[in-house]
């Protein structure tokens, strides 16, 4: 069978002149068109230009908070589905999966109602409309689903097929019900003008305990006739039923089945019924006639109620793969040459011929519709179907629509997050697809981005954790907030980020004489050894606290190793020497003659550095006065130290 | 699909490029009237301009963005010879209450004697580069090599391509498995200059660039082209707005193991539309690579997308229609107020709905009241339907499937 044919949709935009170049430009979930010319050369149009750019979007349904239901309902099934083990027994595994397909129309049906009441309840007859066209459309969709749920999911043999055809045609034909409720509410049921339509439908429906209910009113109204009334109630009540978890064969009720039939036949040519012509009606649909069954098109309004009617009275253990003939005739009679077949009955169609993957295709086509067509697709796909329906691009099929749909989902500012999980589970590209996806979901706030730092995290997609890290890194920098700087750096362990941020961190020590974010910098531990950079800052940091808690020994000796051990850059010694000048002045002596030594080698290499790099052309007199004298007090204290420092050391050894 | 809001641009002449952050926040049109504009994404979804300044002396061609861990930062490209770079600073506080930033200017790229026609960023793992073509034939690469101070860009490569170049795109798979590679289009008009299309690859021994691939079948004159995102594939997929739009598959042969020259590709042709009956002017991949965009002569947008088969196939068109603006500029369209308020609406019904539905449902009951019959009508399901950017769904598998 040929797949549908679409023709592209055109989207008219008002403000763009008729045939005029259009230029565009991709975003999430739109598409930003405005009017140009794209001729290089040449002048300007005339008349207005560049007045107007146009979003153009196409999934409305995620803003409605109803649908949105629906995604995130169906999203914890998809991933209870994912999760059911290979190993169970097959019996065990297909109960499952029909109950995660009824959890499925289940969801929908839900969002359906919703649909309907806000639809009745809204005063805006164009929403109503749209809502109205909303239901619509999720009802085809849950016929679609129940019925591939019945033949493909379920799959019954013959006999219990018919049963789960009816329940399907039942609860898609729900109004009789609604009118039988408003008969049967009526004064007078029997005299109800759409008495015998209901009773009518009923039995087009197999629902034949009701049919009676509804025939002992008349009959009681009908004493003359009570005999013909009771004749039919008899017919009705013993139509054999197949009982699924009965003893009795197929073949034994085919039996049972054609000796009830052949009764109502006999009963019909002997003319019992001829004086009410309903009742006759009622026999000749038992015989299943077919003439006089599509003299009920009204009632029947579909030709796959024909479709099962025709069964139930024709041929009621009807096999799998004979459905596709019947369905096919029952199509062929039911429209008249006049009616086009729509969209959905070649789609039903296709699923009456068990072409699981033209059905898939059409639905994909005509509803634009990813959330169904992928969902159902996983499912067939978990039930083993669409390999042993010979398709060798199954999985993928699986995997191309899961991908469409969690895209689309993408886009949105909250359903992104049920995306993840589908994408999780499409093992050939949908890792690809997360991680170019996720790195372009908003970093609006720091919450937002630890989100989705945890994500990727969590699936190890460094190069996106890192890229995030540094995004904000630099986004906080920009803002001048230093340690939100550093601490997403230290994550996106970016050594040369780090680098630039402790540069910055002592800057504004030097300018300022505190440190800011002390917090962090105490508590930087091993992250510490990023870069050389922040190490030195978090040990100058170190030599900080000591010297704050007095313990003036130790922090001399973390001072001096700074310099030796060559942490600090040599732009800061003089910052350093600067700070040991305090602990040079104790009265107590804290650099013994060796550390005292080791100073004055720093100060030494600083200052010859200095001499030879820094003619001091580039620098102000005054300033060049203040580091001289800086050098020489510092000299000079060095010198006492080291005086104090062998008189105290040569009295202890004595 | 529907124009959810116009957005009045207010320039004073034709818009030549819009281009979207990487998150798709903000954005950025440019226009002959010499001027770039900024827009930002409200959170109520409005754009907001918030800042506009002159660019360039002459028409301004192109404008795109760095990548944001770079900063926020733009290159711009103007028949005036140049192209710019542009960064914004974190400006005084009442100016941000006011939703004014300032962008200032950090270089000016004068290597070129002629309109420079594209302008576009590396792919980050490369550092911050950008990559100009001019009429002149010359692509240039630039780099930042201090990513804290952008006023220092120092040219790296001068590739001349012989041909007036019209358009440059950097090949995005970031993967180190691919060398730095982009693709240069020139419009040049003369059948006889032969391949319009250049695929450049870097070495790392020679440290340059040298020419992998001309596509010869393209002999018309190329006014777009763009990589498509890479996925995880080994080849590459390359689009082409030419006299039609062309959608190329780049297959890296096996390399000898003592080669060094560049990567030779097997080129194949994927599709080729001629549905804009003339010339073809932009092509545009969406983030996936799931769609192509086209924009031609014939005043249309087309959206391309691949069924199972690989065969392409146009899946939605974009056109203008002449009927003038409804509405006040600026203001959203009815269509947004009308579903702004049915939102309210429907949220308010769902109040005091409890939680875990699904798990106390008892399964079909009661039946619905049937008001509607099951229905499908195409022109209403497009409004309603998740539309991932997709047009009508085609199963598409065999295109995405890695060789």
């Amino acid at each position: 069978m040929e797949e549908v044919d679409v023709e592209p949709t055109v989207t008219n935009i008002p403000g763009i002149g008729y045939g005029k170049h259009m230029g565009f430009a991709w975003g999430p979930g739109d598409i930003l068109v405005y009017e140009t010319q794209f001729k290089a050369s040449g002048p300007s149009l005339s008349g207005p230009a560049g007045l107007f750019i146009h979003q153009v979007r196409k999934d409305e349904d995620i803003y409605s908070p109803i649908l949105r239901k629906l995604f995130n309902e169906s999203h914890h099934i998809f991933v209870g589905l994912q999760t059911i083990k290979e190993d169970l027994p097959s019996k065990s595994r297909r109960t499952q999966f029909v109950s995660i397909s009824r959890n499925y129309r289940s969801v929908i049906r839900a969002c359906m109602e919703e649909l309907q009441q806000v639809a009745v309840s809204t005063r805006d007859t164009e929403m109503a409309t749209q809502y109205g066209n909303q239901v619509s459309i999720l009802l085809a969709i849950e016929l679609i689903w129940n019925l591939c749920e019945v033949l493909y999911i379920d799959a019954a043999p013959a006999g219990s097929l018919l049963l789960h055809l009816l329940d399907w045609v039942r609860l898609h034909k729900a109004d009789v019900d609604e009118k039988a409720r408003d008969v049967l509410q009526s004064d007078s049921p029997a005299e109800h003008h759409n008495y015998w339509d209901v009773v009518v439908s009923y039995v087009l429906q197999g629902s034949l305990v009701e049919a009676r209910q509804m025939l002992v009113k008349q009959a009681n109204l009908q004493p003359a006739s009570r005999d013909m009334y009771k004749l039919m109630d008899s017919l009705l009540g013993k139509m054999p039923f197949f009982n699924p978890g009965g003893t009795e064969t197929v073949t034994e009720f085919d039996v049972k089945w054609s000796n009830w039939h052949k009764e109502v036949e006999s009963y019909l040519k002997d003319n019992s019924f001829a004086s009410n012509h309903h009742l006759e009606l009622i026999c000749k649909i038992l015989v299943g006639d077919e003439d006089t069954l599509l003299e009920q098109k009204e009632l029947l309004s579909t030709w796959y109620h024909f479709l099962v009617t025709r069964l139930l009275y024709c041929h009621p253990t009807v096999k799998p793969f004979e459905l596709h003939y019947y369905a096919q005739s029952c199509l062929t009679m039911f429209l008249d040459s006049r009616s086009v077949q729509e969209p959905l009955d070649s789609i039903l169609l296709a699923a009456f011929e068990y072409d699981i993957c033209l059905v898939i295709k059409d639905c994909s086509i005509v509803l634009n519709n990813w959330w169904f067509v992928a969902h159902l697709t996983d499912l067939l796909d978990h039930c083993k179907l669409l390999h042993s329906h010979n398709l060798n691009f199954g999985s993928n099929m699986r995997e191309f629509l899961l991908l469409e749909y969690a895209s689309g989902l993408f886009t949105h500012h909250s359903l992104w997050q049920c995306a993840v999980d589908y994408f999780d589970h499409c093992p050939e590209l949908g890792r690809a697809c997360l991680e170019l996806q996720i790195e372009r979901v908003p970093l609006g706030t720091e919450r937002k981005a630890l989100k989705v730092l945890r994500i990727c995290e969590e699936r190890q997609m460094s190069e996106q954790v890192r890229s995030i890290c540094k995004i904000m890194a630099m986004r906080a920098l920009r803002n001048n907030r230093l340690g939100s700087a550093l601490s997403w750096s230290i994550r996106a362990k970016d050594a040369a980020f780090a680098t630039l941020i402790s540069e910055r961190f002592l800057q504004d020590y030097c300018a300022k004489g505190t440190f800011s974010d002390l917090d962090l910098i105490d508590n930087l531990g091993p992250a510490m050894l990023l870069s050389d950079r922040l190490t030195f800052l978090g040990k100058y940091r170190e030599f900080h606290k000591l010297y704050g808690e007095k313990r003036f020994k130790e922090a001399a000796k973390l001072l001096l190793s700074l310099m030796t051990a060559k942490i600090a850059p040599q732009s800061f010694w003089m910052t350093l020497l600067t700070d040991a000048l305090p602990l040079l002045e104790q009265t107590e002596v804290i650099f013994s003659a060796d550390q005292t030594n080791e100073l004055m080698y720093c100060l030494e290499e600083l200052t010859s550095s200095l001499n030879t790099t820094a003619p001091g052309a580039d620098r102000p007199m005054q300033q060049e006065d203040v580091e001289q004298t800086k050098v020489e007090l510092l000299r000079l204290s060095l010198a006492r130290n080291l005086a104090m420092a062998v008189v105290k050391e040569g009295t202890m050894e004595t | 699909m529907f124009v959810a809001r116009s957005i009045a641009a207010d320039h004073k002449d034709l818009i030549h490029d819009v281009s979207y952050d990487f998150h798709g926040r903000r954005m950025a049109t440019c226009s002959s009237d010499q001027s770039v504009k900024v827009w930002d994404k409200s959170e109520n979804g409005e754009w907001q301009c918030t800042a506009s300044w002159k660019t360039h002396s002459g028409s301004v061609w192109r404008v795109t963005w760095a990548h944001p861990e770079f900063g926020q930062v733009l290159a711009s490209c103007s028949f005036d010879r140049t192209a710019a770079v542009w960064e914004e600073i974190v400006g005084e506080s009442n100016d941000k209450q006011r939703g004014l930033s300032h962008w200032i200017k950090r270089t000016t790229l004068v290597d070129s004697r002629t309109s420079v026609t594209d302008v576009k960023f590396a792919p980050k793992h490369m550092g911050l580069m950008l990559a100009t073509c001019s009429a002149d034939g010359v692509v240039r690469i630039y780099e930042a090599p201090d990513v804290m101070n952008l006023s220092q860009w120092s040219l790296q490569h001068e590739i001349s391509c012989k041909l007036s170049c019209s358009c440059i795109s950097w090949n995005p798979s970031s993967s180190r498995a691919h060398p730095p590679m982009f693709a240069v289009g020139s419009d040049d008009g003369n059948v006889a200059y032969g391949g319009k299309v250049q695929v450049y690859e870097y070495n790392e021994n020679t440290r340059k660039y040298s020419k992998a691939e001309t596509l010869m079948t393209v002999t018309d004159a190329v006014h777009d082209i763009a990589f498509a995102p890479n996925l995880g594939r080994s080849f590459h997929v390359l689009a082409i707005a030419t006299k039609d739009v062309r959608i190329f598959k780049l297959v890296p042969l096996r390399k000898e193991s003592t080669a060094t020259g560049p990567t030779k590709f097997e080129v194949q042709i994927v599709a080729q539309f001629d549905n804009h009956n003339s010339q073809v002017w932009r092509v545009s991949w969406n983030i996936t690579s799931t769609l192509l965009a086209s924009s031609g002569d014939d005043g249309c947008v087309r959206l391309w997308k691949a069924n199972y088969m690989e065969n392409w196939k146009c899946t939605g068109i974009l056109k203008g229609d002449g009927s003038p603006l409804t509405g006040s500029s600026g203001q959203p369209t009815a269509m947004s107020m009308v579903v702004g308020s049915s939102v309210q609406n429907s949220q308010n019904i769902l109040n005091g709905m409890s939680a875990g539905r699904i798990a106390n449902r008892v399964l079909f009951a009661p039946p619905l009241r049937q008001l509607t019959s099951p229905k499908i009508n195409q022109s209403i399901s497009f409004h309603l339907w998740i539309l991932p950017e997709g047009g009508p769904g085609m199963v598409t598998c065999c295109l995405l499937r890695p060789s």
